[in-house]
């Protein structure tokens, strides 16, 4: 295990049986790195980050957390192994408050929940200015803040981000990556999908290019974000990625 | 006319508890549970057979209370009720839904639950006789509170509808003050959501099985207090109870307790017009006038 | 022996009637997806819909129009549609579980309708007064039952037919499509509310037609032929042939018929008499148990749907 926090050993995985979406992909996240997955739409990128939650069944291949084998593991059980997930859309709780969405995430924390509590507000203070606010009627960017801070909540030693930035307009969007860079700095690993390929591979330290459902090509994130190939495929020619 | 609004406000109050576990229980699980009037019926049994094993072993408890028709025993009898149709409701869902959901599709789970339906309505007539029951042989005369117009009401019934409303009002504040509220409401609108901020699914399904089951009980037994206590107890207030959860919009908890009220508002006051034989058909009207005007109910989300 | 045969002639031509309804059914439910909780609801509205068409003028309520039979029986699988066009329009677009309830609903109030509404349906004691077709060339006896046995055959495997050609063509193939997957339907441009109102009307025409022969058979209606328990009988039968396979819905039928009177005449044969009064209870259960036996051992039925390849090549 050494410095790795996750590591995806030819998983197949897909929703329903004998239609494969993933076809032995292989990932390594490095502990306390920013990671991103990016590809053309349909490739796969999402299944990827859902099946490392627990949310789609993995049919053949492992998933290592933290040396720990969590193939197959219910998600409420990886969430309390440290492994948190925020999904893309519909990733806060829209009927609660937002005070309400953070004590829930926070009610396995015993004594310590005040003060986590406390720090969250700190980290978000535009979520701690709307606490008692239904979390339905939060902005994007806002919503995407409350979504982190759920993720955040129970201490993660990693974060699964499925697009954090669709939908949001480009400043919040930038805002919300570089609050997952900074997380990094604080010991936590990031594994992000991003459709925002040129600001996500600036920002993360390393890159995997996925395409139906296979591993295509990784690097370090600078490397990639130079490579001739790899910017006319999938950083200019945006007419590629709907095909 | 005030009569029957205050006969309907009674009616609808049974209706509520009814209905906030079958709203819970569809819009958890995605399926219309045919059988979960039946959870009434078996409340409003085991009532019958706790109060006449607690009157008989505590023959102090038999005693009145106040001015009601309920016994000391049959108060406890709930308690006991609650237990036991909330293990059922339990029992239920471990012997069939939850192997049905986990192998079926969500209509699967409508047929199965009309099976079950079928199963426990029958065994209740074979094991107590398809005659009916009532919890207690005297008569309790009503309380005239006016003449003009004549207005009459059964000490039982207002207590019934305080005991209702303070079950409500409890649980108002376990799905507003609570974590464990909160995390039913989380479940109920995003399952898989709240799996991964480490909700475990399947003790919420367990919970829901048990809230119904218990506020079913509850409804059983009150209902049987102003009515006649049979087999068909079931048969009878599936549709009023469906009703009620589509008026207030499927999933919605406050929406139960309010369509609960509505429906049997409507359905008292629809007496006035309708000649009385046609009463089982009023929350069926109400069901087509709710799917015309507000198809998803007073606090219902469109959801396909 | 004339008994053992005369039997076997009044079973075969109930189960057939009943075989044509698990037929709408299937349509519904096994190629559609639809649910429909209030079978007896359009199995009464063709039921009374034929009586009162085709019935003979009566004193104290509605009916006596004395049409020709099979304008009568064609109003009655009309009735039938029209009864599910104002359910159907008013669920199809909403979640699968306002069908349920509603369609549950309306058999309850039709049940309670033709119960009360003595002017129109001749209320409790029911609605006589109908000429059987054909009546003065077969008269009454064994020769007329088979006769009307022949010709229930002929109309159930004319439904049968219908059903096997709609299953292989385009339309039918879209209702799997629906069933399968909507959304996928819906971004092929068809409007999936749309067609599954189309069968949902179908469907319940066809039960209008099971309802109607019912009727003709017993020259009689009331309240008690429609009761939510033939509802349940006629899934059991579904979900015991198979959901999906026509030739399974027919199989359900005989086998479930079969059950129901076999198990009610060793009941009141060999049950104690104080168990007598329960036997409608004890049977009750027994159907229960076999369809949720069923669906948690046998979903797939005794038939199992065979599912024209597709291209999509996986089903559940």
């Amino acid at each position: 295990m050494g410095d790795v926090a996750l590591r995806v050993e030819g998983i197949y995985a897909g929703y329903v049986p004998d239609l494969p979406i993933l076809k032995d992909v292989h990932i390594t996240v490095p502990r306390h790195s920013m990671t991103v997955i990016i590809g053309p739409n349909g490739a796969g990128k999402s299944t990827l980050i859902k099946a490392i939650a627990g949310l789609v069944n993995v049919r053949a291949g492992r998933i290592i957390h933290e040396g720990r084998d969590i193939t197959g593991i219910r998600p409420d059980v990886l969430a309390g192994y440290g492994l948190s997930y925020v999904p893309q859309s519909d990733n806060v709780f829209r009927t609660l408050t937002i005070r309400q969405n953070l004590d829930l995430a926070l009610r396995k924390a015993g004594a310590e929940a005040p003060a986590r509590l406390a720090g969250l507000y700190d980290t978000f203070p535009q979520l701690a200015d709307k606490r008692h606010e239904k979390a339905g009627a939060l902005s994007g960017g806002q919503r995407q803040f409350l979504a982190v801070a759920l993720a955040l909540a129970n201490r993660p030693s990693i974060v699964l981000l499925d697009e954090p930035s669709a939908g949001l307009s480009p400043k919040a969007a930038a805002e919300v990556l570089e609050h997952a860079r900074a997380l990094t700095e604080q010991g936590v690993t990031i594994l992000l999908v991003e459709q925002n390929v040129k600001q996500a591979l600036r920002l993360a330290d390393h890159c995997y290019i996925l395409a139906e459902g296979r591993n295509q090509i990784d690097g370090p994130a600078a490397d990639l974000l130079a490579d001739p190939i790899v910017g006319e495929i999938y950083l200019g020619a945006k007419r590629l990625q709907a095909s | 006319m005030i009569q029957n609004l205050i006969d309907g406000i009674l009616v609808g109050s049974t209706l509520s508890l009814g209905a906030i576990g079958l709203t819970m229980v569809m819009h958890l699980l995605r399926f219309a549970n045919f059988s979960h009037a039946e959870l009434l019926s078996i409340g409003a049994y085991s009532a019958i057979v706790f109060d006449a094993i607690f009157s008989t072993m505590l023959p102090f408890l038999a005693a009145k209370i106040g001015p009601l028709s309920m016994t000391w025993a049959l108060a406890l009898s709930v308690v006991a009720s609650m237990a036991i149709t909330a293990m059922s409701a339990l029992l239920i869902d471990r012997l069939v839904f939850r192997r049905v959901r986990e192998k079926g599709s969500e209509l699967s789970m409508v047929f199965a639950s009309f099976g079950v339906a079928m199963i426990i309505r029958n065994a209740v007539g074979l094991i107590f006789g398809l005659g009916t029951h009532h919890y207690t042989k005297d008569i309790v005369f009503a309380v005239v509170l006016s003449r003009d117009p004549m207005i009459l009401i059964k000490p039982d019934q207002v207590f019934t509808l305080a005991a209702a409303l303070a079950i409500m009002i409890v649980l108002h504040l376990v799905l507003s003050r609570t974590t464990i509220g909160y995390a039913l409401r989380a479940v109920a609108e995003n399952p898989a959501l709240a799996q991964v901020n480490g909700i475990r699914l399947s003790h919420m399904i367990a919970l829901v099985w048990l809230v119904g089951g218990g506020l079913a009980a509850v409804a059983g037994v009150f209902y049987g207090l102003s009515n006649q206590i049979s087999p068909m107890i079931g048969r009878d207030l599936v549709l009023p109870i469906f009703a009620a959860t589509i008026v207030g919009g499927i999933g919605s908890i406050y929406g139960a307790v309010l369509g609960g009220f509505i429906v049997g508002i409507a359905a008292n006051i629809a007496l006035l017009v309708l000649p009385s034989g046609f009463s089982p058909s009023v929350p069926f009207i109400i069901i087509l006038a709710v799917l015309l005007i507000r198809p998803n109910g007073l606090f219902g989300e469109a959801r396909t | 022996m004339i008994g053992l045969l005369s039997y076997a002639v009044f079973f075969s031509t109930v189960a057939s009637i009943l075989a044509i309804a698990v037929l709408g059914l299937n349509l519904q439910w096994g190629n559609t997806g639809l649910f429909n909780g209030g079978i007896v609801a359009f199995f009464g509205a063709g039921a009374y819909g034929t009586l009162i068409l085709g019935g003979t003028p009566q004193p104290d309520h509605l009916g006596g129009f004395n049409l020709f039979y099979p304008l009568a029986l064609i109003g009655g699988c009309l009735s039938a549609g029209l009864l599910a066009w104002v359910v159907g329009v008013l669920t199809l677009r909403l979640r699968h579980d306002y069908l349920a309830i509603a369609t549950f609903g309306i058999a309850v109030t039709f049940e309670n309708i033709m119960r009360n509404a003595e002017a129109f349906s001749g209320g409790a004691k029911g609605f006589r007064g109908f000429e059987r077709p054909l009546r003065g060339w077969f008269g009454d006896g064994f020769v007329y039952n088979m006769g009307f046995l022949c010709a229930v055959l002929m109309l159930l495997f004319a439904v049968y037919a219908f059903q096997q050609s709609l299953g292989a063509s385009p339309f039918g193939r879209l209702l799997r499509a629906i069933r399968e997957d909507e959304d996928a339907a819906r971004s092929l441009g068809k409007n999936p509310a749309r067609i599954r109102l189309t069968a949902f009307i179908a469907g319940s025409a066809i039960m209008g037609l099971s309802g109607g022969l019912y009727a003709t058979f017993y020259a009689f209606v009331s309240p008690q032929d429609v009761l939510p328990t033939l509802t349940f009988q006629i899934w059991a039968m579904l979900i015991v042939g198979g959901a999906g396979n026509n030739r399974g819905a027919i199989l359900g039928a005989f086998v479930i018929w079969g059950a129901w009177t076999a198990s009610g005449w060793a009941l009141s044969r060999f049950a104690p008499l104080e168990l007598q009064l329960f036997t409608g209870s004890i049977q009750y259960i027994l159907i229960g148990s076999v369809i949720v036996g069923m669906l948690l051992w046998r979903p797939q039925g005794l038939l199992p749907e065979r599912l024209v390849v597709s291209q999509s090549g996986s089903s559940n």
